[in-house]
């Protein structure tokens, strides 16, 4: 479907950067998708070499959306894209300003991983966090997918996931309370958990957004804000 | 994009055909019924049907030989002195048939001005280039002259630079100056309607951006029509955009809509720049 897409046109420059700029969202997205999935792994395995592999790593995604940017300001610039190009490159600089914020977000989660590892870890504290990370991991390695693929239709079943992980995060919470409440000791640990959990809600935020550019794209409509994706089943 | 927090839609509306908001549209100037023309054996518009709206620029825009500009030039019967040419179908003017035996066209082309590619001042001074549709008309008092020819200056955007030397040639002027003389001349006798024919294609970039500045404030008074190859041009000034492929027209909406959203591939693939 891409190649429809961005292709067949009289420049054959322009198909190159169209493309280019493409394949430069779905490496970032490739990057901040294991930075996600190194954090939750670093988290519940008390892994604090992963953890700092994390933090030293958020800088890269950093560097990608800024140069990913200035291709965007570079083609708006000479190009002038109308249409489907024009929404291509206004989805794309929308979708890796949430990618950097998910980068950011992994970053928060590995960084609550490190901490934690300089205290005890009772191994039943992490089975609800390290859920609600793969909950989150699905729905962004599918926001990705449904952005590679361009699929409106897939994209906004894909928002849909994200009521599942709200539901996820607030069992997180009450369980948390719970172990607060059971044991003040815990509360330290059970403080930095909530931020982990409070980021990757965030995460499952940023890679709905991600499905509504692509909606947006495919469809030239808004979709934000609308019933349409702000459902609760 | 304009999103609406109390919107609610389904995937269907979504869809590209969805109708698009026709809430408070404005009056119709100009009506295109069934319009066929032909060259000879050439039949280069096919059942055209249009509605262009008053006080609003519309915009025709197409690869060349789409028959834009033969469109434009049958809204004041400039058509009708080319050898060959035959139509069919009706063009309303405020609800009255333009091509009927009655009509006068000398009085049509006074309410249906013209502006052409290449700017025309008559070799003449800038004064009485601007004054020479109201001679025509019989105007000879020097004060209503005087008075009518500074607005027209001052509505083509043109007074400030021209006034201290209005019985110079015209001939004289810059490209652009003259192509807004010639604007002068056209809204001088208070037309209802301006075709621009691309009005400023001969120009460079500044001297585009003054025509349409000029555009713009002239929409107040007039309903417009231009012709252009420059998308972006057509994206800048216009409200509605016809796009007219091979003699037909293929969409026309708000520019808004055909700029960010068509709802037809081959609009789509021209505006891009894709092969048809």
């Amino acid at each position: 479907m891409s190649e429809n897409l961005f292709g067949q046109h009289i420049s054959k420059q322009f198909n190159a950067e169209l493309e280019d700029i493409r394949n430069r969202v779905l490496t970032m997205g490739g990057l901040v998708e294991q930075q996600v999935l190194d954090a939750v792994k670093a988290l519940a395995e008390g892994d604090l070499l992963l953890a700092e592999k994390v933090i030293e790593r958020d800088h890269e995604v950093n560097a990608m959306e800024v140069a990913i940017d200035e291709e965007c300001t570079q083609v708006l610039a000479r190009r002038q894209p109308a249409a489907s190009d024009l929404r291509l490159v206004v989805a794309v600089i929308k979708t890796i300003t949430d990618l950097e914020r998910i980068g950011d977000q992994a970053e928060k989660v590995a960084r609550m991983g490190a901490h934690l590892t300089k205290i005890p870890r009772p191994e039943n504290q992490y089975i609800e966090i390290q859920h609600l990370g793969e909950l989150v991991h699905r729905i962004l390695h599918n926001a990705l997918d449904v952005f590679a693929r361009m699929e409106s239709q897939a994209a906004l079943e894909v928002t849909q996931e994200d009521a599942r992980i709200d539901r996820e995060y607030e069992a997180t919470m009450r369980q948390l309370v719970t172990f607060m409440m059971e044991d003040p000791r815990t509360i330290k640990r059970s403080l930095d958990i909530m931020w982990a959990a409070r980021a990757l809600e965030r995460i499952g935020d940023h890679a709905k957004n991600i499905c509504e550019y692509v909606i947006y794209f495919v469809e030239g409509k808004d979709v934000r804000h609308t019933e349409l994706v702000t459902r609760r089943d | 994009m304009n999103a609406n927090p109390t919107h609610s839609i389904s995937m269907e509306a979504l869809g590209k055909n969805a109708p698009t908001d026709t809430a408070a549209a404005p009056q119709t100037c100009l009506e295109v019924r069934n319009l066929n023309l032909y060259y000879g054996e050439t039949h280069a518009l096919h059942d055209i049907q249009l509605a262009i709206p008053r006080r609003q620029v519309t915009a025709f825009i197409g690869p060349s030989g789409c028959g834009k500009s033969t469109l434009l030039r049958c809204f004041n019967r400039m058509n009708d002195l080319v050898d060959g040419v035959r139509m069919d179908g009706q063009i309303l003017l405020d609800g009255e048939d333009i091509y009927h035996p009655d009509v006068n066209v000398v009085d049509l082309r006074r309410r249906v001005g013209m502006v052409f590619q290449k700017p025309n001042p008559f070799p003449k001074t800038i004064y009485e280039n601007v004054a020479y549709g109201l001679r025509l008309q019989g105007i000879k008092k020097r004060h209503i002259l005087d008075e009518t020819v500074e607005k027209a200056l001052r509505r083509a955007a043109l007074w400030d630079e021209v006034k201290d030397r209005l019985h110079e040639n015209a001939l004289g002027m810059s490209g652009g100056q003259q192509q807004r003389l010639v604007i002068a001349r056209a809204i001088a006798v208070e037309p209802e309607v301006l075709l621009l024919d691309e009005p400023a294609s001969a120009l460079d970039p500044i001297s585009t951006l003054k025509i349409e500045e000029l555009i713009f404030e002239l929409k107040e008074r007039y309903t417009i029509i231009i012709v252009t190859h420059n998308m972006q041009q057509a994206a800048r000034v216009s409200d509605y955009t016809a796009f007219l492929f091979m003699g037909r027209l293929i969409e026309y909406d708000k520019t808004n809509t055909i700029f960010t959203n068509p709802a037809q591939k081959q609009t789509e693939d021209y505006i891009t720049g894709r092969y048809g």
